[in-house]
């Protein structure tokens, strides 16, 4: 099980309550498929991907955005619980959607830079990323553990 | 996954804004490593005071970056001698490579919010990557 200290759950929860799923999800997911696009794979059928711009401004991208960034929501809320609470999650990723694992963390990585350029140094303090990376490793690792 | 001369073109431009805070920036980058990451402390073993102000080797990383800036056309030419240091005095697992890359992009975020776009994000990462591999050469 993940020992999570006092400050590392004061720093997860308190970073969670400023961030804006509707804006952070959006730019995440659309940095990942400029940044990796590769993982432009998973979605076909989202319509244009075929430049930067387009994917900064696909719909079906800030949506998707919303739903995966909504869904660390369960993540906090359960803190000392992640892997049972993403198992159906996980199975559903593997079984159903075929996402190579490794999209997870980079997605997680995208999430961070993003977090990092809304809230600057004062509040993303290596303290609070220490905490916040931790966090998304263990949903990572979480979304992959039923693969199979 | 090599550097086009348009992904050259932006890691040289937004770069140019950076090297006025390198300094800063590097340090930042380290100490966050350092916290972040805290197996990177094992490389560091022989500082007495690991706290976040004592990153002046931040400095030093951020100057070889930038020297590679200008010299993108030849990374590997240009990164040598530093793969030498790095691979048979330093003896750095080159997995750590990544993870210093990672808190730059972390603090270039921070530091540049509006500049730090998913274009300029792609090209410095390839960058990084190329300097990284680079630096790998000499290992074996």
């Amino acid at each position: 099980m993940v020992e999570w200290t006092d400050a590392e759950r004061k720093a997860i929860i308190g970073l969670w309550g400023k961030i804006d799923v509707g804006e952070i999800g959006p730019q995440a997911l659309s940095r990942l498929l400029i940044v990796y696009p590769w993982g432009q794979r998973y979605f076909k059928a989202f319509g244009d991907l075929s430049t930067n711009a387009a994917i900064m401004g696909n719909p079906k991208v800030a949506q998707h955005g919303r739903t995966v960034m909504g869904g660390l929501e369960n993540a906090v809320k359960n803190l000392d619980n992640i892997k049972q609470t993403y198992a159906k999650l996980s199975a559903m990723h593997s079984e159903k959607l075929h996402v190579d694992p490794d999209n997870f963390r980079v997605l997680a990585e995208c999430i961070s830079l993003c977090v990092a350029a809304k809230f600057g140094p004062s509040v993303f303090t290596a303290e609070v990323q220490e905490a916040w990376q931790k966090f998304l490793s263990v949903v990572v690792s979480a979304l992959g553990r039923q693969y199979h | 996954m090599s550097l086009s001369a348009k992904d050259k073109e932006i890691v040289k431009a937004f770069w140019a804004k950076v090297s006025g805070r390198a300094d800063n920036i590097g340090g930042d980058a380290v100490a966050r490593m350092l916290t972040v990451y805290p197996q990177t402390k094992t490389y560091f073993s022989h500082w007495k005071d690991l706290s976040p102000s004592s990153a002046p080797h931040g400095a030093t990383v951020m100057a070889a970056v930038t020297d590679a800036v200008s010299k993108i056309d030849d990374l590997i030419g240009a990164l040598l001698s530093l793969s030498e240091l790095h691979a048979f005095t330093l003896r750095v697992d080159p997995a750590n490579f990544k993870v210093l890359s990672h808190n730059l992009l972390v603090v270039l975020s921070t530091t540049f919010p509006n500049d730090f776009t998913p274009e300029v994000h792609v090209a410095i990462d390839k960058f990084l990557t190329a300097v990284a591999l680079a630096l790998s050469e000499k290992y074996r």
